[in-house]
């Protein structure tokens, strides 16, 4: 059955564990959705992931069409545009949206192509304009300094990639939603790439911690010290993108514009300088601590507490101060 | 091994300034530059044909201004440069930007790899890549940190949301290649001169490419831009804490104690 006007998530899953991204915009493909008085489609691809789409199912999604095949098991972007593709275009949905993680946003940029479709990335609000029902997103652009509201003038559905930790998780819904099986009508060799290795860690989201502390390249390489301080303060870990491109920590703990937004109550901030592309991912923080031993650095003027010092001398002290092992 | 890079001539952000009252970005007196990811687009290309032979040309989509930035590239270590460039190419989203791109490409002779920048410092969409892909038909591999060859296949390790993988792909393949994933290297002095004064550089207008205008350039985008403002920041408080250091240590623990 054809879903007219309704809305269409992507719910990505690593090694059997959903992303929270992709549950952040079911929440809000849900909201829309009911705004309109229509419907939210998930789809769940993978390998033995019916247990996947039934959570999608009780958490928003009216619907969640099912892919399961071994030529699903690793996310590539080919294969998994193909399928997703034939999904949407058997439910014909006005919206598409997707989590703008790594493997989403690749996703998206293949099936915009294919499906004609108009595409807003990384935005980091969605609504409905009045009156027309168009979907508007507001997408950074220029390093995060300047927001452009945009619209998909042409071709349909309308979609957006979102950046994580802009939307929360969504509520499990009284009324969960149905499953049903998609035949994704794949043969071995149209996936023409093969995932030959994989190291993934699944870690506690850093935009969903009450407290964060983020180490920027102002710790020179160690990151044993904001790690402790993150201990001792029962923080979650966060690092700038910089940090994350020497390879000293994963992708999922960057803060900023290619990487999450927080929701903290309290950020501490270390040696990060505060160019516009992270301290976006700052916007929704209740309370933030910069520590910078440049009193002019731009991190101040998003700091609620500028500490001008040395985060070397002033860190170790502030963890056994806290009762933690400064060593 | 035939290699085309992608390449963007961006504006350099940092020098970029916004109008508040037209809403308008200033772009006056805004110096360009090659986009940074792109540079290690570049890099990768480069190594790759050092250790297994073939040609790496660099393709570009914008007005003649852009010529010199891809003579740089070319003093750099490509074999060849071209360059888009139409007024009707001009004012395009991500969609019509990349099926400009991937008309370009499939101009040139066969190809076994293109490389992108993962993303543009000015846009950040990050979308063209995988859009060029999708319009050429062909496998895309994002975030791809380090690439080589491996019997008749391409392997290529990729950076993803909680960890790496690595893969392997038969060409014709796209790759976006992480930013900051090597250390691009300089143009070389007498290339340089040799790509500014005697190197051809090609330029491919729409009458080569045949796009109807409703196919390409404002025209033929799938989004448009209703209105731009700056990002605001939430207000802070922004107090100072300074002074002698256990009283700067005594005021961070009260504030992370809440």
């Amino acid at each position: 059955m054809a879903d007219k006007g309704g809305v269409f998530v992507f719910l990505e899953q690593t090694e059997g564990v959903l992303e929270d991204a992709s549950m952040e915009v079911l929440g809000k493909g849900r909201e829309i959705a009911d705004e309109l008085g229509s419907s939210v489609t998930g789809a769940v691809l993978g390998e033995n992931v019916r247990g996947l789409a039934e959570q999608g199912a009780r958490n928003g999604a009216h619907l969640v069409l099912l892919a399961d095949s071994p030529l699903l098991k690793d996310f590539t972007a080919e294969a998994y545009a193909s399928v997703v593709e034939k999904m949407v275009r058997a439910k014909d949905p006005d919206m598409l949206l997707i989590g703008a993680t790594h493997n989403g946003t690749a996703l998206a940029g293949m099936l915009a192509v294919r499906l004609g479709a108009g595409l807003m990335a990384h935005v980091v609000d969605l609504e409905v304009e009045q009156g027309t029902g168009v979907l508007l997103g507001s997408v950074p652009g220029f390093g995060g300094s300047i927001v452009a509201v945009c619209r998909c003038k042409k071709g349909r559905p309308q979609m957006a990639t979102v950046r994580p930790g802009i939307f929360p998780a969504p509520q499990a819904t009284a009324q969960p939603g149905t499953v049903e099986p998609f035949g994704p009508g794949l043969r071995p060799e149209d996936v023409r790439c093969q995932v030959v290795e994989r190291v993934v860690q699944h870690g506690a989201s850093v935009s969903k911690a009450q407290r964060v502390v983020v180490a920027g390249l102002g710790c020179k390489d160690d990151l044993s010290l904001p790690k402790k301080l993150a201990e001792a303060t029962g923080s979650a870990f966060g690092v700038s993108r910089p940090l994350s491109d020497k390879g000293l920590a994963p992708k999922n703990l960057v803060v900023g514009s290619t990487g999450s937004s927080l929701n903290a109550k309290l950020a501490v901030v270390v040696g990060v300088s505060g160019a516009a592309h992270f301290t976006s991912g700052l916007r929704n923080v209740e309370t933030v601590v910069a520590v910078n031993l440049d009193p002019n650095a731009e991190i101040f003027k998003h700091a609620d507490y500028c500490v001008v010092g040395d985060a070397r001398r002033l860190v170790p002290k502030v963890v056994s101060e806290l009762g933690g092992n400064e060593h | 091994m035939n290699i085309v890079v992608c390449m963007k001539v961006t504006p350099k952000i940092e020098q970029i300034k916004f109008d508040e009252v037209k809403k308008t970005i200033i772009r006056e007196g805004v110096e360009n530059e090659l986009n940074d990811a792109d540079k290690n687009a570049l890099e990768s290309a480069l190594k790759l044909r050092d250790s297994v032979g073939g040609k790496v040309t660099v393709l570009s989509m914008g007005p003649p201004s852009f010529e010199p930035f891809l003579r740089l590239a070319v003093a750099m270590g490509a074999d060849d440069a071209v360059l888009l460039s139409d007024r009707a190419f001009g004012g395009a989203d991500t969609f019509a930007t990349s099926r400009v791109l991937a008309a370009g490409i499939e101009k040139l002779e066969p190809f076994d790899l293109v490389l992108c920048g993962e993303a543009s410092s000015d846009g950040s969409t990050e979308q063209v890549p995988p859009s060029i892909a999708g319009w050429l038909g062909i496998p895309h591999v994002s975030y791809v940190s380090e690439i080589g060859v491996a019997g008749d296949k391409l392997r290529a390790r990729r950076e993803i949301t909680h960890g790496h993988e690595v893969v392997e792909v038969g060409p014709p393949v796209l790759a976006s290649v992480q930013l900051g994933c090597n250390s691009p290297r300089f143009p070389d002095f007498r290339r340089k001169r040799w790509a500014d004064k005697e190197f051809k550089l090609r330029v491919i207008t729409n009458q080569d490419l045949a796009f109807a205008p409703t196919d390409v350039g404002l025209e033929g985008s799938r989004t448009e831009v209703t209105g731009l403002s700056r990002m605001r920041s939430p207000e802070r408080k922004r107090e100072v804490i300074q002074g002698a250091e256990d009283d700067v240590v005594r005021r961070l623990v009260e504030i992370v104690r809440g």
